[in-house]
């Protein structure tokens, strides 16, 4: 049977570019992951070329034009200060986007290290690490936020922050069990049998393989930070500088007007629902297409 | 809930111990009177009670017996692969080529894994990391225990796939486990435990897991490889058939303890304990047509309520007066055999009630921790 001799080949194929390519090739696949990708795309062009597309600046207008319906110059109205409607949603964008992604990236980066050290410590390390996080999921997240946010005071990143810390322990929690579950896997045990160490076990056998559920959770925390900082704004804990275009504090000025002028309402909390869908179609399709054992 | 205690939770060496002499220079595994005891939320199992056996260089040994009866815990405990908690190895030695490696910092036992001793699991559908090739993972192995480049550790890797007859062994590197058959798992596997060229192999169950025609193939490619390498191998098996087929000598074990240990074709053409006969007999192709099989009656006993005497002696067709209360220690009974059966010592030298009885104590411990 064994006939082919030691053969000298060039390993070419790259491990992780084959993992990657591979479920890259799922997703693109997946229809429901294309359509949330692309309201996610969508929104990311606009964010970005908010200043070439915006027919005008986020704060110019004149007040003798406020609260007009939509029309061709104004194609969604224009709000109380006679600003252009649609031009304060694409530069919402940005805020929302940005906010939103950076404030799950940190909550990605406390919850996983935290995470990491308990499931990988154990011991009375992992119990007073899964104590102190049971007591920040006793609160309710937005309300955590909203504790920290008034406690920080005004201001993008402290927005970031408090929804970052406010999704940290979801995170953490899900690492861990993951680890945990992991070291009693068949694949660890064998290569610890094989004489790897510790980090090695941890850093390649236990963590690319907590990581898929991690990507899911990240991306579906997405669109529920992108809420999350439109709540914040709504509720007046907005970024400091009212000027600024933001999809939560729109929905805020605009609330007064539902019945003169429903568009005010509409249009940024559809920018909301479209953008947090399109992240939860993404995560699901993620899910499917990250797990090797799904035959295609 | 158990708590973890390193990342591996690994058995913690039992530095400062004394132990026993080393054993003679041609013996490359030497087990004796070792304990495993696993302390779980109903009281403790004592999974392995006092196993004693030698494996030389070179040699095959068989470890059978039914499911349960502590075969995986001795080998995962002479790999110190062992959860602690809840595992606690309680006591014994294991000398393995001349160093007693219970009492090696974990360290100096990482370097001994993988690549003086090496282990092939049971479930090759699980055992492979799903996210990694498999070329990747042999590499990793061999860069593990030897100084080489990746693309040294690479070429090894498809070296070893070819050497266990994967066709196409440079595309298979490739490939991910979910893209390989169980039989094509379970010969990386065995690619991935020779890699480094380890002194023993123990194999756990190696084609339990898979289909009847691939099994032979599988246990085929094991003695073939073991005989190409000159590596011991301890097959753990609860098949009779594997064992004659494959290994030299073999143990026979019985809820956490060796019964009787011989050659293979000793042990199996004349069994010495009641209970190796039991289960040489309950093998069908062994009972004429027609006839009714012999099979063993009752079932292995309760861990937490081991009989206080032999324990066999609830199934054994042949127990006599000493049974219920003194247990059988192993006995030579022939050159190279050795038994652990009262029937097998002379009368005089069997216990009688009038002896204080020093029944080996069934371990009945009352919850240990709050857990
Ligand atoms: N991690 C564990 N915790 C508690 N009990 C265990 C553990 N591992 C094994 N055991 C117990 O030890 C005994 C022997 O198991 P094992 O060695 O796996 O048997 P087998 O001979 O089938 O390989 C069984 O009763 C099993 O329940
Ligand atoms: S010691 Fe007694 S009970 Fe045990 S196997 Fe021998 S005869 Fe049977
Ligand atoms: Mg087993």
């Amino acid at each position: 049977m064994a006939t082919s001799a030691a053969v000298t080949i060039a390993p070419t194929a790259r491990v992780s570019r084959g993992l990657w390519h591979d479920a890259f090739r799922r997703l693109m696949r997946n229809r429901p992951a294309i359509v949330g990708l692309t309201c996610i795309a969508i929104f990311v062009f606009g964010a970005v070329f908010a200043p070439l597309i915006a027919p005008y600046g986020p704060t110019v207008g004149e007040l003798s034009n406020s609260l007009q319906g939509p029309s061709l110059a104004h194609i969604m109205g224009t709000d109380l200060q006679g600003y252009d409607e649609f031009s304060r949603v694409l530069y919402g964008a940005r805020i929302s986007l940005t906010v939103g992604v950076i404030a799950v990236v940190f909550g990605l980066i406390g919850g996983t290290t935290v995470g990491a050290i308990a499931g990988g410590a154990g011991g009375l390390v992992d119990g007073f690490l899964m104590r102190v996080i049971d007591v920040l999921l006793a609160v309710p997240g937005i309300l955590l936020a909203i504790g920290i946010v008034a406690w920080l005071g005004h201001g993008e990143i402290q927005i970031m922050l408090a929804v970052g810390i406010s999704y940290s322990p979801i995170f953490a929690r899900l690492l861990r069990g993951s680890l945990l579950a992991l070291r009693e896997s068949d694949y660890v045990i064998a290569a610890r049998s094989m004489g790897a160490s510790p980090v090695r076990i941890l850093l390649r056998h236990m963590l690319p393989n907590a990581l898929t559920p991690l990507i899911v959770q990240a991306t579906l925390a997405a669109a529920t930070a992108i809420i999350d900082v439109a709540g914040l704004g709504f509720l007046g804990l907005g970024p400091g500088d009212p000027r600024i275009a933001e999809w939560g504090e729109m929905l805020t000025d605009s609330s007064r007007f539902l019945q003169s002028a429903p568009y005010l309402i509409f249009f940024p909390g559809a920018a909301i629902v479209i953008s947090a869908v399109g992240f939860n179609l993404l995560g699901d399709g993620l899910r499917e297409a990250l797990d090797p054992r799904l035959k295609r | 809930m158990s708590t973890v205690v390193d990342l591996n939770g690994e058995s913690p060496a039992a530095e400062g111990r004394t132990v026993g002499p080393p054993p003679a220079a041609d013996v490359l595994l030497e087990v004796r009177g070792l304990k495993t005891y696993f302390h779980v939320m109903d009281g403790t199992v004592a999974a392995v009670d006092g196993v004693d056996f030698q494996l030389k260089r070179g040699e095959t040994l068989g470890l059978v017996g039914e499911s349960g009866c502590g075969k995986s815990v001795t080998s995962l405990t002479i790999m110190r692969l062992v959860d602690i908690p809840p595992g606690e190895i309680v006591a014994g030695e294991v000398w393995f080529d001349g160093r007693e490696i219970l009492s090696l910092p974990m360290a100096e036992m990482r370097k001994i894994r993988g690549a003086d001793m090496s282990m092939i699991f049971q479930e090759p559908m699980t055992s492979l990391n799903p996210v990694f090739t498999v070329g990747n993972q042999i590499a990793e192995a061999v860069k593990a225990h030897r100084p080489v480049s990746n693309r040294e550790a690479w070429n090894r890797g498809v070296e070893m796939l070819a050497a266990v007859g994967i066709p196409a062994p440079e595309r298979r590197a490739k490939q991910y486990p979910h893209e390989l058959s169980g039989g094509m798992r379970q010969r990386v596997m065995i690619a991935m435990a020779l890699s480094c060229d380890p002194k023993l192999v123990i194999a756990d169950e190696p084609t339990t897991a898979l289909d009847v025609t691939i099994q032979a193939q599988i246990l085929e490619l094991i003695k073939a490889m073991q005989e190409r390498t000159g590596a011991a191998l301890l097959l753990i098996t609860h098949d009779l058939a594997v064992v004659a087929e494959t290994v030299q000598r073999m143990a026979v074990m019985y809820a956490g303890k060796i019964v009787e240990t011989g050659t293979a074709e000793d042990v199996l053409l004349d069994p010495k304990h009641p209970y190796t006969q039991g289960l040489i007999t309950s093998i069908p192709s062994n009972v004429p047509r027609g006839q009714r099989l012999n099979v063993i009656r009752g079932t292995v006993p309760n861990p937490f309520r081991m009989p206080a005497g032999c324990r066999f002696e609830p199934r054994c067709p042949l127990v006599f007066e000493p049974c219920r209360d003194f247990d059988p220690p192993l006995r030579t009974t022939d050159l190279d055999r050795r038994a652990a059966c009262w029937l097998h010592y002379p009368p005089s030298e069997r216990p009688t009630v009038s002896d204080v009885a020093v029944p080996s104590a069934p371990v009945r411990t009352e919850r240990v921790g709050k857990r």
